[in-house]
């Protein structure tokens, strides 16, 4: 073996989600050779476990802490926050001071309704809700008029569930969480007393999960609705209904439906099925919304598919938060499936005219999509190091043609501002001092210019 | 007594490695891992080790004994499930 066979490979991650994150602990844990350098637009790592996470969730924003010692011990491994990919550098230039690109890039874009009045001022995706209340500088500024009794929620997956959560939790409670600062006044001044959360298809095939369904039962103050339409045979139409974790969650919507009849509590959440939105009404701005009660069937590949019936209703509402799903964005340059939402692969290997793109991987959401839990990434990740490393070791990955001192010097010359772990371990450590001052796991910071100057 | 996986899991499934007597479920590779909620630990084949509640980056895994009284249902769920997805 040649002493070149021996040198270091030097692997660019962009993104620093889990799915980065996975990605850079397989790769280092499993050669020695490499070394990673992580990209993030934002100049805090983390990804949708910073700004993603529910703040009544902060156990599970651990993970990163678990995952950066790990990365960081391996002593090859650098971040640099605060530099876009695509903007300050191209991907040319990254190829040229690279061995190999991952790109992380996760699904940040929302799906739209294509409804009409979605424009309407009072609705809004929960993607900018999220961002808003987790203090993601994006949505720092944004504004949500609060001040109506009823709001809607479009969708049924744990987002929709989240969104719910942060708007009937309660000020005693969020107090206690690290909701950013703007999103924790705002709500505690919320007149929002009812929720309503639309699901086109039946409570068997909607997508909440056991843990966050249970998580309902917990709402002290909060009277539960399970409006299942008037489907009574769903086992009949989808045959897979009755078994195993289905059953389950079907036995705590079930549970949530029958626990009490009110009782005198303030707050109420309904669990809508079998209806979809058919426009938002309102002339100046969102004043209600109008649904269609929907029937499931049944069509040629076996999917359950909820059709429209004649029977609709508009719901008085305020606010509208559609949940209908993250989508992928397109990354400058690179080849992009506009009709998945997802960089064209195969196992993690970047393909573009039918042909894998030497050195181009892709991981997380961007790679299959936005579905799965944290830890979905990791197996994710693992199929996408496996790629990369076959590549090496069969000497696809081309050498760069330039080192990393002078992509450095061009970083500097393009993304003067950059984060990089010593700097966010001072944000890091800051917010985590004023959240002790307060009896909260952290008080985030939402603005860059805040995290450069208390890192100077 | 067992060891007991609570809500928080993220099925991130450095609890299935370290298990002495792989008693966590699914496992990355089963068919059902891909879509299930969470992980389970088997109650009759746990050991107590603690091996899984170290790993684990959240802190989703509690002794029994430790779970607090709104999470007590897991232990129920736990059970039937890694009976179930074992099955």
């Amino acid at each position: 073996m040649s002493l070149g066979e021996l040198a270091p490979v030097c692997v660019a991650i962009v993104g620093s989600g889990p799915a980065g994150l996975y990605a850079a602990a397989e790769l280092l844990k499993r050669e020695a050779r490499v070394h990673v350098e992580m990209y993030d637009r934002l100049p805090t790592p983390g990804g949708l476990v910073r700004s993603g996470v529910s703040p009544d969730h902060a156990d599970r924003r651990k993970m990163t802490a678990v995952y950066e010692r790990l990365i960081l011990g391996s002593g090859r491994f650098r971040f640099h926050g605060n530099v876009e990919v695509g903007t300050h550098v191209s991907q040319e230039e990254l190829r040229r001071h690279h061995s190999a690109v991952i790109y992380a890039c996760g699904a940040s874009a929302d799906r739209r309704l294509g409804i009409p009045g979605e424009d309407l001022p009072g609705s809004h995706a929960a993607t900018e809700f999220v961002g808003w209340y987790n203090a993601h500088p994006d949505f720092a500024d944004r504004h949500f008029d609060l001040s109506c009794e009823r709001a809607v929620i479009i969708g049924n997956g744990n987002v929709a569930l989240d969104v719910a959560r942060m708007l009937l939790l309660g000020h005693e409670y969020l107090r206690s969480t690290d909701v950013a600062d703007h999103a924790l006044s705002a709500l505690a001044e919320s007149a929002v007393r009812e929720l309503v959360v639309l699901g086109r298809r039946g409570p068997t095939q909607a997508s909440f999960t056991v843990p966050e369904l249970l998580e309902l039962k917990q709402l002290g103050d909060v009277q539960v609705v399970i409006d299942s339409g008037d489907d009574l045979h769903q086992e009949d139409v989808d045959p897979q209904a009755g078994g195993g974790m289905r059953a389950l969650r079907q036995r705590i919507l079930a549970e949530l439906g029958q626990a009490h009849d009110g009782d005198g509590r303030p707050k109420r959440l309904t669990l809508k099925f079998l209806t979809s939105p058919v426009a938002i009404l309102g002339q100046e701005r969102v004043e209600g919304i109008r649904v269609v009660r929907n029937r499931l069937s049944v069509d040629v590949a076996g999917a359950v598919r909820a059709e429209a019936t004649s029977n609709c209703e508009d719901i008085a509402c305020g606010l509208v938060l559609r949940s209908v799903g993250y989508f992928g964005r397109p990354i400058p340059g690179m080849p992009f499936d506009a009709a998945s939402g997802v960089m064209p692969n195969r196992a993690g290997r970047v393909v573009a005219d039918g042909h894998c793109l030497n050195g181009s991987y892709v991981v997380g959401w961007l790679k299959r999509g936005p579905s799965g839990v944290i830890g979905t990434n990791k197996v994710c990740a693992q199929e996408t190091v496996t790629a990369l490393l076959e590549d090496l070791v069969f000497g696809r990955l081309a050498p760069p043609a330039s080192d990393l001192n002078a992509f450095d010097a061009l970083l500097s010359k393009r993304s003067p501002q950059r984060m990089d772990y010593r700097a966010w371990n001072v944000v890091d450590r800051h917010e985590r001092a004023a959240g002790l001052r307060q009896g909260r796991p952290r008080v985030r910071l939402s603005r860059v210019t805040e995290m450069f100057h208390i890192t100077r | 007594m067992a060891y007991v996986i609570i809500g928080t899991c993220v099925n991130d499934a450095a609890c299935v490695p370290v298990c002495p007597v792989d008693c966590i479920y699914p496992r990355p590779g089963d068919a059902d891992f891909a879509t299930a909620d969470m992980l389970f630990i088997d109650p009759d084949e746990c050991v107590n080790c603690n091996a899984c509640a170290e790993a684990c980056p959240v802190g989703a895994v509690l002794p029994e004994q430790n779970l607090p009284p709104h999470l007590s249902r897991y232990k129920d769920i736990n059970a039937e499930f890694a009976r179930g997805v074992k099955a």
